[in-house]
């Protein structure tokens, strides 16, 4: 039997990760973002991408929408804690796996080199609704929406048709369907 | 039309309209609009501490032992980072207060200004919510949204942080009227199915407890009554956690006594082998669990919080029920009473097994220790201190160490809101100004903090509180010179390396209560130790008590760290007899 030092007990066994993506409606005011945010680093949760923006500014709430990571105690407790901060109206919490539900991001890639190269590119980003938003003779940006592992797999892709920038978001989420999350 | 007022009018209206009588605080060049208006306000006191964190505390120790919310009230900068201890300790342990902070004018804000923090950043973590008022017309909402959310739900502290432009603006003030519905955060709504279910748990359980913790105390004294009620149609042993003592008698012979690290041996065996446990408003805190892999491993657990966070949050349960206790309580209660109105005769044969095995475990007396004749024991101490104030209605509060943990075994309490301790957050310097805080709202009341020497010094300075407000506090210090409780790990974990545990510079205590102008006091033996109790208790005056104990006493029974709840390290009479030498050294 080894000797523990710790006042602490010592870790537990670790259960298995799945990935989750959260929705919170929250009031769209000073300091909600920090909130949140800190609710996660506190507690010691992750998050993967976050994608904030009003959606309401009549009523003036807020969509925070969070990719994280977590064991099914883990996520439990993310959404019962975020419940009870004050500004929160709802939590929906979402698996990527759930095929009910809709999840994307977007990214801008800019791109320099030959016009080849450039029409390359664009044909690699063909099914992930590639749209150019800017053309001069050596560059361009292409706007891309898909899930966030085909954009890793573009951006890497990309590379070699003259990829010298990327920028992207995290990942928004919304149901299919009629329904909507009450 | 109603008359335009100055927000620092406002923040006393509202005041007014909450019911408040005492605010603890500091003045400061941030809130000097709203102390100017204070003179205005008879009905309020304002109580002047010496420092934030006393305010902070001096406030739980009010809420703790009167079921209102304490009301702090600092000024800008150092002021609010003085009380975010205080706030912390709250937030651990639910205790409802309201902090009120001033903050540089608006215009300042962002410019480091003099005494400038980011006082609402600073506090987010500490608080269940805060907020900085920049817009006058907001401050009556946001003030009186304050209280409502520190005292619904599971309690906790509140900031409301007002630049000083804020306090001197003027705007309509309209009475306040309480609402009943709260943004949905108020959960009282649990299923009688649920109910029922935990009656069918009960009724068939052959080694049942109840495992009782703050939540009882906090939902009211109601909440004690019922969950008396609710033991003796049961029959069911009782452990209470460290907050939670007082809701059940703790000289009753149904209560096991305190579980935990230090709880009592039977507590704690009960809790390992039992095959159903009750949680009533715990949380099944690292300090009760032990190892969580080995809790209670046969047991079925039912947890009743009225805070959904806390439901598997350490521990799974199997039957979670999200109310407040009181309500609870009441429809288990009710739902015995009528579905087995016969509950405790029917069960009493299939428990008497359990009850035979928790006699067992009561044999080993596990919170004995050896007397003597020359010096106190810090136990006997406790125990005397008990004896001889049991029948006066005593609050009691205390710093963080051994010397709390001895007065959790050996002080018995038969109410709620008499116990005033810091449990969660283990604030040393918790219990004098928070013995302050008690015998405002009790002045009649005999108020002891018990006291260790190395945790008081951190807020000796509010004996000046005491003594300008006619506070007869007694701070009744276990004095061993040593920070007992790191002395005791590290006799027992690091090889009696005593490092930076001893105080080689204590003060005369006796000189220093007379330098506060109060009453010192000092014992060395056991001789005299009855007498000068008497004479610190018929003492109308603050009194610092120097009780000179035993240096080398430890606190046992104890859960070593990482260990399951039957793997007890028990008291030196135990270890005697057991002749628990090497082998058994490895336990720890």
């Amino acid at each position: 039997m080894s000797k523990s030092k710790s006042a602490y007990s010592i870790p537990g066994k670790k259960g298995k990760l799945d990935t989750h993506i959260i929705v919170v409606w929250v009031d769209n005011e000073a300091g909600v973002l920090a909130r949140v945010v800190g609710l996660f680093s506190g507690r010691g949760y992750n998050i993967e991408s976050l994608a904030v923006a009003e959606i309401d500014s009549k009523l003036n709430i807020s969509r925070i929408t969070i990719v994280t990571t977590g064991t099914p105690q883990v996520i439990d407790q993310i959404k019962l804690q975020l419940k009870k901060l004050v500004p929160v109206h709802k939590v929906a919490d979402f698996k990527r796996e759930d095929k009910q539900v809709i999840f994307k991001e977007m990214a801008l890639f800019k791109l320099v080199g030959s016009k080849d190269k450039r029409n390359k590119a664009l044909n690699t980003c063909k099914k992930f609704n590639a749209v150019i938003l800017d053309k001069t003779n050596k560059s361009c940006v292409i706007q891309i929406t898909a899930l966030r592992r085909d954009i890793d797999k573009m951006s890497n892709n990309l590379k070699k048709f003259g990829l010298v920038s990327v920028s992207r978001t995290g990942a928004v989420a919304m149901t299919r369907g009629a329904e909507t999350f009450k | 039309m109603p008359k335009s007022i100055s927000g620092a009018e406002i923040v006393f209206k509202c005041l007014e309209d909450q019911n408040v009588d005492f605010i603890f605080g500091y003045p400061g060049g941030a809130v000097l609009p709203i102390y100017d208006e204070l003179k205005n306000h008879s009905s309020i006191k304002h109580i002047l501490v010496r420092h934030e964190q006393g305010a902070g505390h001096a406030a739980e120790g009010y809420a703790r032992s009167s079921g209102k919310p304490g009301v702090v009230l600092v000024t800008s900068g150092p002021g609010a980072t003085n009380v975010v201890t205080a706030l912390t300790d709250a937030y651990m342990d639910s205790v409802p207060l309201v902090c009120i902070s001033g903050q540089v004018p608006t215009h300042l804000i962002g410019t480091d200004a003099f005494q400038e923090c980011d006082t609402t950043g600073i506090t987010r973590p500490c608080t269940k919510h805060n907020w900085l008022v920049k817009d006058i017309k907001d401050l009556s909402k946001i003030i009186h949204k304050a209280f409502e959310v520190a005292t619904t739900g599971r309690p906790g502290p509140v900031l409301v942080d007002i630049p000083k432009d804020i306090q001197f603006q003027k705007t309509n003030y309209s009475k306040f009227k309480k609402e009943n519905k709260y943004n949905g955060k108020k959960h009282n709504n649990f299923n009688h199915k649920d109910i029922d279910e935990l009656v069918k748990l009960m009724s068939k359980a052959k080694k049942p407890i109840f495992y009782t913790g703050g939540g009882v105390i906090n939902s009211g004294p109601k909440a004690s009554e019922l969950l008396r009620e609710l033991v003796s149609i049961t029959g069911f042993p009782i452990t209470s956690t460290l907050q939670g003592l007082g809701c059940y008698p703790g000289d009753d012979n149904l209560f096991l006594g305190m579980l935990g690290m230090h709880g009592t041996y039977e507590a704690n065996n009960a809790m390992h082998d039992c095959d159903l446990m009750i949680n009533i408003g715990a949380r099944f805190d690292d300090r009760i669990t032990g190892k969580i892999d080995e809790f209670s491993p046969k047991s079925k657990k039912v947890h009743i919080d009225i805070d959904p966070s806390s439901i598997n949050k350490n521990v799974k349960v199997d039957l979670p029920i999200v109310g407040d206790v009181q309500s609870v309580i009441s429809a288990i209660v009710k739902t015995i009473k009528k579905m087995k109105p016969n509950f405790i005769k029917s069960n009493k044969q299939q428990i008497s097994k359990w009850w035979e095995q928790i006699g067992k475990w009561r044999e080993k007396k596990s919170l004995e220790y050896i007397n003597s004749n020359e010096t106190i024991k810090p136990q006997y101490a406790v125990q005397r201190l008990y004896e001889l104030t049991k029948n006066k209605d005593t609050f009691i509060t205390t710093e963080v160490g051994q010397h709390q943990m001895w007065a959790a075994q050996h002080y018995k309490f038969d109410k709620p809101n008499r116990w005033m301790t810091s449990g969660g957050l283990g604030t040393m310097g918790y219990g004098l100004p928070a013995a302050v805080g008690v015998q405002i709202a009790h002045p009649n009341k005999l108020v002891v903090d018990i006291a260790g020497e190395a945790s008081v010094l951190m807020t000796i300075q509010e004996m000046s509180t005491a003594v300008q407000y006619n506070l007869p506090i007694k701070i009744f210090i276990l004095n061993n010179e040593y920070m007992g409780m790191v002395r005791q790990w590290q006799e027992l974990l690091h090889d009696k390396n005593y490092s930076e545990s001893y105080s080689a510079a204590l003060p005369d205590f006796v000189k220093l209560a007379e330098a506060y102008g109060c009453v010192g006091i000092r014992a060395k033996t056991p001789e005299e130790l009855d007498d000068k109790i008497i004479e610190m208790i018929n003492t109308d005056r603050p009194v610092i008590f120097d009780c000179l104990v035993d240096k080398q006493e430890n606190c046992f029974p104890m859960i070593p760290s990482g260990k399951p709840h039957n793997q007890m390290l028990l008291g030196p009479k135990d270890q005697e007899k057991n002749k628990i030498t090497g082998k058994g050294k490895t336990l720890v």
